[in-house]
């Protein structure tokens, strides 16, 4: 597989399409599993991951899937390539930045990966766009099974599947939904939301995860609990709260263009234009004003631009994005004047300007 | 911030702009809930997660400081110190530790779920392999090359797919 093929498309949660997709921006369903007969990877010798690679790589080559996957070495890979990995979701942090042999299977759509020797022997992941939980379900548990087949996965009765972590152990699922919030923001009730999700066992991240930050009003609301639930009853719990967040997000939109529609029109008509002109744009910047523009296009307010160009100006604009476009590598400074250019020259071809 | 109209936090807040001029209003729950400016929440099960392992790992007991797993070598306190397991038999042998620990976790101690349909080793198969593994590792750092042949034809031996 060829990482530069990547910079031309969007990926697969990044597309806009699907239920729910003014807000709902991906589904994603991830389970971790382990071999029984070896020791967990941050117990395991070099030579020992290697053996588990080998065997997990020659196993997912044989998986009657269509179409097929491709294997990518992590050790093999510059660290731009790995770092745009993790821009697209396809890879962890973790998995990125670890040591010894590890690796990870993908689809060309971007829609499965495999991770191999991240904190468990193998974290499988499956991406939808928009609200489609249980699509990504069935997907995630076909994959499952097939490998089962092949492999001897460590499992108790009582604890169900063995874990590096014991947070994870039992299904070792973790369900998760991305939404874009902007409204319950600028409304400050987004932290009542929050407070309510975690008295129910639920957590919330930003954009990539664990203690990252909610940049361009991003949030990931995923499952706590994996042990003494089934993995239904993990989705339905999930499932009970996304409408109700959908609707609030909804109200706060509508309430904000019922009382201050010509406010919210200028945010929005500001946003676009400092992405139109700028000179100098950092990626965290980028990510607010693109946030507004994707709201004012979900509102009708603005009609320059749409989804599916956001969507991909928001990942294009992350640093390894921007760096494997422009082909070399730039740093900080250097980035801020290339996201700008970028930005102006995407939006000057999507032609027209803000109504 | 403060309620408005008592002192304890606020955790609801308004934003209210009329003729351009921005009205500010910060309430606690109750006190948003008396002037009827929320309803009631409707979300209100009482479990707060908990997810930092070391902060919940409880008293630790003499006994279980002094364990070490035979299979893959990790003792207990390493398993404290780190928040990781070293290999799926560590639930069998800490296991007094972690029940107590996956019940704050969770708030259950059994699994409920997807079994795997085909193969499953017995606990002790699996704690025999990873401990075998262990050995064999033992034996390539020490340069036994005999012994570390041996463990590796027992391991084909007994059938040691994935």
């Amino acid at each position: 597989m060829n990482l530069d093929s990547l910079t031309h498309t969007s990926g697969e949660w990044l597309r806009g399409t699907g239920p729910e997709s003014d807000i709902v921006i991906s589904s994603r369903i991830r389970l971790a599993r382990n071999l029984a007969a070896f020791p967990f990877t941050n117990r395991a010798s070099t030579g020992q991951k290697a053996e588990i690679e080998a065997l997990l790589r020659e196993r997912i080559a044989k998986l009657e899937l269509e179409p097929k996957l491709s294997y990518l070495s992590i050790p093999a890979l510059s660290s731009l390539d790995r770092q745009l990995l993790v821009e697209r979701q396809l890879i962890s942090r973790e998995l990125a930045a670890a040591d010894g042999p590890r690796g990870v299977a993908l689809t060309p759509q971007e829609t499965i990966s495999l991770m191999v020797n991240e904190e468990d022997h193998l974290r499988l992941q499956v991406m939808r766009s928009g609200y489609s939980l249980e699509e990504a379900w069935h997907e995630i548990d076909r994959v499952d099974d097939l490998l089962e087949q092949r492999v001897t996965y460590a499992f108790s009765e009582e604890f169900g599947y063995l874990t590096a972590c014991p947070t994870n152990v039992g299904t070792g699922m973790r369900a998760s939904v991305m939404l874009h919030l902007p409204a319950l923001e600028y409304t400050k009730q987004i932290e009542k939301v929050f407070r309510a999700l975690q008295k129910i066992n639920l957590a919330v991240r930003g954009l990539y995860g664990e203690g990252s930050r909610a940049s361009g009003h991003f949030y990931q609301i995923s499952n706590q609990v994996t042990l003494g639930k089934s993995e239904t009853g993990i989705l339905n719990e999930i499932q009970s709260v996304i409408p109700q967040i959908i609707t609030y997000e909804r109200q706060a939109r509508m309430s904000w263009l019922r009382d201050n529609r010509q406010g919210l029109q200028d945010k929005i008509a500001r946003a676009y234009g400092t992405l139109c002109s700028a000179t100098m744009m950092t990626s965290e910047e980028t990510m607010d004003l693109l946030s507004a523009v994707r709201l004012g296009i979900n509102l009708h307010l603005i009609e320059a631009i749409t989804i599916p160009t956001v969507n991909e100006l928001f990942i294009y604009t992350q640093p390894a994005h921007l760096q494997k476009l422009k082909g070399a590598s730039l740093d900080g400074e250097e980035r801020n004047a290339a996201r700008a250019s970028y930005l102006r020259q995407r939006l000057r071809e999507a032609g027209a300007h803000p109504n | 911030m403060k309620c408005q109209f008592c002192s304890n936090p606020a955790t609801v807040h308004l934003t209210d702009i009329v003729d351009s001029h921005k009205k500010e209003l910060h309430l606690c729950q109750s006190c948003a809930e008396q002037h009827q400016l929320v309803t009631k929440q409707e979300l209100n099960l009482p479990a707060i997660l908990q997810n930092l392992i070391g902060q919940h790992l409880g008293p630790q007991t003499d006994e279980l400081a002094r364990l070490t797993c035979p299979a893959c070598g990790i003792k207990y306190m390493e398993f404290r110190a780190q928040g990781r397991l070293g290999c799926p038999h560590d639930y069998v042998v800490f296991r007094s530790g972690l029940a107590p620990l996956l019940q704050r976790i969770h708030r259950a101690n059994h699994h409920v779920g997807k079994f795997p349909q085909h193969s499953v080793l017995a606990p002790e198969q699996q704690a025999e392999l990873v401990e075998l593994r262990h050995r064999l590792q033992s034996a390539i750092d020490r340069e036994a090359y005999e012994e570390a042949a041996r463990l590796r034809d027992l391991l084909r031996r007994k059938g040691c797919h994935g």
